[in-house]
């Protein structure tokens, strides 16, 4: 049998990420996991997932559905005894996932993240009706039959624009000059 | 007078939120705190962004930073969501001189550069601490006294901590309801996450913690809740009735902006505050507020 060798290059490639440092603090306490809202939902505990991480198990963390369960509401960081940021740690997950291609998981939330990006960087503001219809058209576009209820209740109640705001096309143009060189430069670290 | 570069955000602005700029304008305007709006900001990113590519989402706040930072002032924010990226931001590109080095790069190419002196604020804490309790019970003319409120920050407003109140136990909002004459309930879950925008991805996971928050705030005698962030109101007002459906509840609790509720106690018109925006409609708790003479022949 070929033992394998621990690989440290994922803990490198987390630590070069601002904030991914911390990960070599944990001391696998469970209070993320215990504070988490969803962690009975997720494939792997916030916990889980950073031992794994911590013992190069790549494709393993990175195919997990637990980062997309994450609800950004930060009660792992505040409560984190070792000061670890978890909730920057996901986000890092979520973006080298999408970048090896990993990003479905069983979940809709990359789907629904990407649809709000693509809107959020081609106009440089996020029109939610579009958004929400590019989600249910790239997702399940059965799923829009339910939320007809919703969308009629907000629309009955003026909350519901079908024009985007835009903004001038000098700031557009600038803030597309702006990502182009960010995606040029390709990536944080 | 007091001055600030005001950012909507994108809910606010044109999204399903504009009942909370406009109650947000008018509140402010009576405090004399003026909001000039950043011309032509970007959307944040929210988390959204910054899950897909972090770079770039880091690029898109801190174009809006730049551009505040020029003005000289510090920034203020109604949405709970804007305010913890531009802090982030922050905080990374001053914490890490070489990502904010990387970050001025891509602004370069917008002929921007950011120095990372900008104060992002979030308008619950401009309005407690820089205009104060003192001079917002000033302007108060109509009595909400006996009205039972329950106060919700949400998560974003105060974690990660950006320091203007507990990250678990905050309790600016709680003193505001009371300054304004209304009483703030006992509320558990009051810094609990309403599922945020995972209610657009994974509905049923979402409803479960808006039904949580619900019933914290209604089994504490709350009449109606408040809210400081577009999302959270969003969810917990506009999906109330689905709350009601798969849990088989009958809620009926409004979900104010806190401008809103300021807004009231004011004396300012309810059109002005965006109330007929609320989808759970708030007139049956307000009834004696704004049709004082019907609520009279009705008893």
């Amino acid at each position: 049998m070929e033992s394998k060798i621990k690989d440290d290059t994922f803990l490198d490639e987390i630590c070069a990420i601002p904030g991914g440092e911390g990960i070599r603090l944990c001391i696998q306490c469970g209070t993320c996991t215990a504070s988490c809202p969803n962690a009975e939902k997720m494939e792997h505990t916030p916990s889980q997932l950073i031992a794994m991480a911590r013992a190069g198990m790549r494709e393993e963390v990175l195919s997990s559905n637990a980062m997309w369960y994450c609800l950004s509401c930060y009660l792992c960081t505040v409560r984190c005894p070792r000061g670890i940021k978890q909730t920057g740690l996901m986000h890092a997950f979520e973006c080298l996932a999408v970048r090896e291609g990993l990003s479905y998981a069983g979940s809709f939330t990359p789907t629904m993240y990407r649809s709000f990006n693509h809107f959020a960087c081609a106009l440089g503001s996020l029109p939610e009706f579009g958004f929400m219809t590019w989600f249910y058209i790239l997702s399940n576009p059965l799923r829009a039959w339910r939320m007809m209820p919703i969308a009629w209740s907000m629309f009955r109640k003026g909350r519901l624009s079908i024009r985007a705001r835009r903004l001038t096309p000098q700031a557009t143009a600038q803030l597309r000059a702006i990502l182009d060189k960010a995606d040029a430069l390709g990536g944080v670290s | 007078m007091k001055h600030y570069t005001y950012f909507p955000g994108c809910s606010a602005s044109e999204g399903g939120a504009k009942a909370y700029n406009w109650s947000t304008l008018a509140v402010s305007k009576m405090l004399d705190v003026d909001l000039a709006e950043l011309e032509d900001w970007n959307c944040c990113g929210s988390t959204p962004s910054g899950a897909m590519d972090e770079l770039g989402a880091y690029c898109m706040a801190a174009r809006d930073l730049a551009l505040a930072e020029k003005k000289g002032l510090d920034m203020v924010t109604p949405c709970s969501a804007c305010y913890v990226i531009f802090n982030r931001t922050n905080t990374y590109l001053n914490g890490y001189p070489r990502f904010k080095a990387r970050v001025n790069e891509a602004l370069a190419a917008g002929s921007l550069e950011y120095r990372g002196t900008l104060k992002v604020r979030h308008m619950l804490d401009v309005l407690t601490n820089d205009v104060g309790y003192n001079a917002i019970k000033s302007k108060v003319q109509k009595s909400l006294s006996g009205l039972k409120v329950a106060p919700y920050y949400g998560c974003q407003v105060v974690r990660p901590n950006f320091g203007f109140d507990h990250p678990e136990n905050p309790q600016s909002l709680d003193k505001l309801v009371a300054t304004l004459g209304a009483e703030p309930v006992s509320f558990p879950l009051k810094a609990r996450c309403c599922g945020g925008s995972l209610i657009i991805s994974e509905e049923d996971l979402a409803l479960d913690l808006i039904h949580k928050i619900l019933e914290s705030a209604a089994s504490n005698g709350a009449e109606c809740l408040v809210s400081v962030c577009p999302l959270c109101q969003t969810n917990l007002d506009v999906y109330q009735s689905r709350v009601n459906k798969k849990y088989k509840t009958k809620y009926n609790l409004p979900v104010l902006f806190f401008t809103q509720l300021m807004g009231i106690a004011f004396g300012i018109d309810d059109k002005t505050l965006g109330l007929n925006t609320n989808v759970v409609s708030p007139s049956g708790v307000l009834d004696h507020i704004y049709n004082p003479i019907s609520n009279m022949t009705a008893h």
